[in-house]
């Protein structure tokens, strides 16, 4: 597998720093700086319950920071108004690691949903037809009629990924996207991630301990280790250590 | 920045009054933008359809059956006077005033209220709330707003149906027993209810609807601790919603009693 590259640095559309996040006596996050560049896609590696969901959801305003600054599209996401916050989730898209798609509701209705409370000028036409692209854009066009539960866990990612995509988003964020998934379909998945950032030029950040996954889609890594970023870089760079919190996490993926 | 290493847990009184605040908080929420646009009009329609239309079957079974029962042991109590001839005028009256709005409030409060709080519960627990959050639309409104008018609407109406077919369960045993006809039935009965009776009927059910509609919204929206929060939000729903039934109808029996002196 043909590991990606870092873009040249450009504009930067998330930027963290200082951010501290505790649950009662457990402090998830210690200082956490992380930038996001326009275009890239950002791998967050760490083992489980070291607050790498936490991160996004602190990104996309679903969790309050204990402090420190987060700055999306050069907005500050705890210091702006609901509406302004409304706003800027239009821009920024969030895929669930369970998909979250509204069981009550057949694909079409889960992707019509955000469309029209977000759009309401548009015409049904205009509605079936951004419908239709975006479940051909993740190849499930002929799920259209189908409900959540009749779809396998594979197709359940990626009609949340459409479900997010409706919104044409800048950012995207992956919530462990291959998690609980056959390897050919996280190998689908990674593609897909791919052609969401060649196609819709969206920035991402990916949250998985799925270290394929991270090779294939990464632009760039980042692993959190005891609640901050203490390595980041290209894969080879993050890994290329004798770290004893690292190397089993390589290891495990490829050696074994 | 330091992390301090112990964070203090308030305690029971700290938390009973936590608990007060954010519930008047969520019923704040349901004023300030319930009735506010975008409306989410079909959203409302299916609430109310779920919420009365399936809970019809039930509500005529129970109200039949209390208009049947309540007749039957009524009578030899009034046989003692002399005054069978009041039974349409009593059952009439005991129907619309408390029977059919309580009724059809524990019954609503079993199977609505416990069905809103796993529901949402449900929602809550498989991030389905979070993204609707994260998609920029208002899931309070899609979700909230429209159950606890949906129930505050639907309430009111089942009552009154669940007073007419307790009628004509009376009606069947009245006939039944003693003869008398419908028309005769219905002129007695009628003529005992009062505005008043209607009014403050149709006040505790919406009051009734309300709660129901509020209490199971509330404990699913803020379930939490995956499935085993979405059986206690239900079960949450019901106990707290008739408890809180059972409240309002003592005061709302004092209150209305004011009118009646």
């Amino acid at each position: 597998m043909e590991e990606r590259k870092p873009l040249s640095e450009q504009e930067k559309v998330i930027e963290i720093n200082g951010l501290y996040k505790s649950f009662g006596n457990y402090h998830v996050l210690r200082g956490v700086d992380l930038e996001l560049y326009k275009r890239e896609n950002l791998v967050v590696l760490g083992k489980s319950g070291t607050g790498k969901s936490v991160l996004i959801k602190i990104v996309v305003g679903l969790l309050t920071p204990d402090s420190g600054e987060v700055k999306v599209l050069n907005q500050h996401v705890d210091q702006i108004t609901y509406k302004e916050l409304l706003a800027l989730r239009l821009k920024v898209g969030f895929s669930f690691q369970n998909s979250a798609l509204y069981d009550s509701m057949t694909v079409r209705e889960n992707l019509i949903f955000p469309l029209v409370r977000n759009q309401r000028k548009l015409t049904k036409g205009e509605i079936t037809s951004a419908v239709e692209e975006m479940l051909d854009a993740v190849g499930l066009l002929h799920t259209i009629n189908q409900m959540p539960s009749e779809l396998s866990g594979g197709q359940r990612k990626r009609i949340g990924i459409a479900r997010t995509l409706i919104l044409r988003p800048e950012i995207m964020l992956y919530d462990e996207p291959t998690a609980g998934l056959d390897p050919i379909t996280c190998l689908e998945i990674n593609n897909l991630i791919n052609e969401v950032q060649e196609r819709f030029h969206t920035s991402s950040i990916i949250i998985t301990h799925d270290l394929t996954c991270a090779k294939a889609v990464g632009n760039r890594v980042a692993m959190l280790l005891d609640g901050k970023f203490e390595r980041q870089g290209t894969f080879e760079d993050v890994f290329n250590t004798n770290d004893e919190r690292v190397k089993p996490f390589y290891d495990y993926n490829f050696i074994q | 920045m330091e992390i301090k290493d112990e964070v203090k847990t308030p305690g029971k009184l700290s938390r009973t009054f936590i608990t007060l605040y954010d519930v008047f908080q969520f019923m704040g929420r349901f004023f300030k933008e319930g009735f506010l646009p975008p409306y989410e009009g079909k959203e409302l329609m299916k609430q109310c359809y779920d919420i009365g239309y399936r809970s019809l079957a039930l509500i005529s079974l129970t109200g039949f059956i209390t208009g049947i029962v309540f007749t039957k042991q009524s009578r030899p109590s009034l046989a003692e006077f002399g005054a069978t001839s009041w039974l349409p005028s009593l059952v009439g009256i005991a129907l619309l005033r408390t029977l059919a709005p309580l009724l059809t409030s524990l019954i609503a409060a079993g199977k609505v209220g416990s069905s809103i709080g796993a529901e949402l519960g449900s929602m809550r627990v498989t991030e389905q709330i979070d993204a609707m959050e994260v998609s920029a639309t208002n899931p309070f409104k899609f979700l909230v707003t429209t159950r606890v008018l949906a129930s505050t609407i639907t309430i009111p109406i089942l009552t009154f149906y669940t007073a007419m077919v307790g009628m004509l369960g009376a009606l069947l045993n009245v006939s039944l027993s003693e003869g008398t006809s419908a028309k005769a039935f219905f002129q007695s009965s009628l003529e005992s209810i009062t505005f008043l009776d209607i009014t403050a009927s149709t006040i505790k059910a919406v009051i009734f609807g309300f709660t129901i509609g509020m209490v199971g919204c509330y404990q699913g929206y803020n379930s939490s601790k995956g499935t085993e929060g979405v059986g206690k939000a239900a079960n949450s729903a019901v106990v707290i919603g008739m408890f809180l039934i059972f409240i309002e109808e003592v005061v709302s029996v004092q209150f209305f009693g004011l009118f009646r002196t």
